[in-house]
């Protein structure tokens, strides 16, 4: 496959480990953390970790947007489709996360009082949302149920359920970083402009550098000597925001490509500034990422949308300025202004330390439920749902590497 | 030839007519459909005995039995459709225990409203496909449920067969040291359906490999009768078929990404998708385990078959009490193919 394949040479491969070994000073520790899931997926897909030396270390960082997703959110995007009735559009891994118990968040408030109740299939159409065997709901459950929950691959699928069911309300479940955002962004534009009156979006779009801020600010923050910089969300947004923090922090960051090669490549650049003392941002992923940055998708993604003054994050608590929300030009397609939304103070299920880990201050197998009770047949926490997410990672492609038990291999 | 004609008081209209409830009522209308697209399609002795049941002499030996529900959307795919491949599946479930195939059943769930043109098609390429495997479709089934209820059609075959004299297949079979191989490239149904679904707009070439197996597999035992497992990597792909033969034999299966035959359309497209080819179903693909020393043979002969040409010895039964499947990975890592959790869902970002 011409572009990809030359991303995972072994033989590339091959001269990155020797280099790396060289460059790599046995006297110090290089404890870098991945930003991103794609970067965690990479690394135990392809083995990288087995290229390393002993004293280079890959913290797994909080890029996973399913993983980030607090479970009130979750409950909410359940509570639109059983309670509201709508048709709700979802991106694949955001089906299986479990959200709060089984029992409903608050007190269900009757259809007529939910707004532009009028446009939405009455809730009782609906059988009444139990508790659910096992415990934890999710969007999955919730469709067998007889929720009308859809996997779209883009926002033009959305927009298309909409125009396909004008009488019905069609709520699309944005959530990502900046990387899905400007999708979101035109999708909207699309439907004010084509005046769809049942379409509306529930914004959870969340920002990279305010996550990378917070692991640093945390009280007890974890060691971390340098970033592998998102790649996607670096061809959106350019370089140019990582070096404010960069001059803050004082913590090289190298945006790094996805694909095994690209991400040993930015191990070897971070080393090497680690080494000279310096502290820069640097591109390693420059086929695609610039500076700037993409202007266009960042003017539709300003047009949109607008910064909310503080956001839930799953490990990382509220965060001041971390995400986006819908601009009030842009409010009939917001679903957070349609529909009445229960605040649910659904707690994540003890023990389990998604929060810990999201700040790469655990790892998985530091998790007393991982692998026992928590698998991803049965996941009880969001980071053992996407293949993004460390603990799915450490689940599928890391168990070889001893310490984890094999528990039951029975599906 | 007397056929026994029934006084219908109109043709069916297989232009332009739709599934209707009496089609399954037990009445005339259900005894035209059945005349007038089941059996002259499917036309052979044993259906034209017009009995609820097939009668058949058996010869001596070991039967196998095998059942298999297609639900597939969409019914027309690239390679293919829902008639051809619920010939095919059964064919192949019968033909992984290496016997020889001999007679199916077809029961159909057809919903009302569905064209009788496109059941027509489906019923003939059903035919088609019976017919060039060898296998007739001896007696069968039809129910329609009301529009809302199904999915256009279900169809259910079931087929037997018998085993030839010293032939003993069996998924729990696989010892330390025995090869794996695999007939062809992975994913091209897996990839060719997905392409052809609405909201995937993308273009491909890639067809279903949908294909009945036994002529392969007759070969195949007929070189090296000792073969241990045969099966067929359809729903879950070659990861998912590789890690129920490690489980029924107790054993680890390691394999070398880089031996797997795969096409480079069906990589790009599972890239696209953020898909492991691994985890894509396939239709026409089998996978064989054998001891060692018979490997070699068993592989010159698949590939001498049309259905095996690209046949390729991918990794080999291993010691592990974990029964991990486990690979060595192009790049040079190893890590654990596990079995899929949930559906194989695409990545986000």
């Amino acid at each position: 496959m011409k572009y990809i394949s030359e991303f995972r040479s072994q033989e590339a491969a091959g001269v990155l480990t020797k280099a790396i070994a060289q460059a790599a000073n046995p006297q110090r520790q290089y404890r870098l953390m991945e930003f991103c899931g794609g970067h965690t997926h990479a690394i135990f897909r392809y083995g990288v970790q087995d290229l390393m030396p002993e004293n280079v270390s890959f913290i797994h960082g909080p890029g996973c947007p399913v993983c980030v997703l607090p479970i009130a959110r979750i409950d909410q995007a359940i509570e639109l489709a059983e309670r509201h009735g709508v048709i709700l559009c979802s991106y694949a891994d955001m089906l299986r996360v479990p959200g709060g118990e089984g029992s409903r968040p608050a007190a269900a408030l009757p259809p007529s009082m939910a707004v532009g109740g009028a446009d939405s299939r009455p809730a009782a159409a609906l059988p009444p949302s139990v508790a659910v065997a096992g415990g934890r709901r999710s969007l999955l459950k919730a469709k067998a149920q007889g929720a009308d929950v859809r996997m779209v691959y883009s926002t033009r699928d959305a927009l298309n359920i909409a125009r396909e069911n004008p009488e019905r309300q069609v709520v699309f479940f944005a959530i990502g970083f900046e990387t899905t955002t400007p999708p979101t962004a035109i999708a909207l534009k699309q439907a004010k402009a084509q005046g769809l009156k049942n379409f509306s979006v529930f914004c959870n779009h969340v920002l990279t550098p305010p996550a990378m801020q917070a692991i640093l600010d945390a009280p007890e923050p974890v060691q971390i000597d340098g970033f592998l910089g998102p790649s996607h969300v670096s061809t959106i947004i350019g370089s140019r925001p990582y070096e404010t923090f960069v001059a803050q922090y004082h913590k090289p960051v190298v945006i790094a490509g996805f694909e095994p090669l690209d991400v040993m490549q930015s191990t070897l650049m971070l080393i090497r500034q680690l080494n000279d003392g310096r502290c820069e941002v640097e591109n390693e992923y420059s086929r695609a990422v610039s500076p700037e940055g993409n202007l266009k998708a960042q003017a539709a993604v300003a047009e949109v949308f607008e910064m909310r003054d503080s956001f839930e994050w799953r490990g990382l608590g509220w965060l001041d300025h971390s995400a986006l929300q819908i601009r009030p030009e842009y409010a009939d397609f917001d679903a957070e202004r349609r529909f009445s939304l229960t605040a649910s103070d659904a707690q994540d299920v003890k023990g389990c330390e998604c929060p810990a880990i999201l700040r790469g201050a655990k790892k998985p197998q530091d998790c007393k439920l991982f692998g026992t009770v928590c698998t991803p047949e049965n996941p009880m926490g969001s980071c053992m749902v996407s293949s993004e997410g460390a603990c799915a990672a450490y689940w599928s492609y890391g168990r070889l590497r001893g310490s984890v038990a094999a528990a039951s291999e029975v599906p | 030839m007397n056929k026994p004609h029934l006084p219908f008081s109109s043709t069916l209209d297989l232009k332009t007519g739709f599934v209707d409830m009496t089609h399954g009522s037990g009445g005339r209308a259900m005894a035209q459909l059945i005349e007038a697209l089941f059996i002259r399609h499917f036309d052979n002795a044993l259906l034209r005995q017009g009995n609820d049941q097939a009668s058949f002499e058996v010869a001596a030996g070991r039967m196998v039995m095998s059942t298999d529900g297609h639900v597939i959307s969409p019914l027309f795919f690239p390679g293919g459709d829902i008639g051809s491949l619920s010939v095919h599946g059964t064919v192949n479930d019968v033909a992984m225990s290496g016997a020889k195939p001999l007679y199916l059943s077809a029961g159909f769930i057809l919903e009302e409203g569905f064209p009788l043109a496109d059941l027509e098609r489906i019923v003939i390429s059903m035919a088609a496909a019976a017919a060039k495997a060898g296998t007739p479709i001896v007696t069968g089934d039809t129910k329609v449920v009301e529009r809302g209820k199904g999915d256009g059609v279900f169809i259910t075959t079931t087929g037997v067969g018998v085993v030839p004299p010293g032939v003993n297949i069996s998924g729990d079979r696989a010892q330390p040291g025995d090869a794996v191989l695999v007939s062809g490239s992975i994913g091209d149904h897996g990839v060719a359906i997905m392409a052809s679904r609405e909201n995937l707009q993308f273009s491909t070439q890639i067809q279903s490999d949908s294909a009945a197996l036994h002529g392969l597999v007759a070969e195949m035992v007929a070189a090296a009768p000792d073969i241990h497992c045969l099966r067929d990597p359809t729903r879950g792909g070659l990861a998912t078929t590789l890690n129920e033969l490690a489980r029924q034999s107790a054993v680890g299966i390691k394999i070398d990404e880089a031996a797997i035959p795969i096409k480079p359309a069906v990589q790009a497209a599972c890239e696209l998708l953020g898909l492991d080819p691994l985890y894509v179903a396939n239709e026409g693909k089998l996978v064989c385990i054998c001891a060692a020393e018979h490997a070699e043979q068993v592989l010159a002969v698949m590939r001498s078959h049309p259905l095996g040409k690209d046949a390729a010895i991918i990794g080999t039964v291993i010691d592990d009490p974990n029964r991990f499947v486990q690979m060595h990975t192009a790049f040079g890592g190893n890590r654990i193919v596990d079995w899929l959790a949930g559906e194989q869902l695409p990545r986000i970002c």
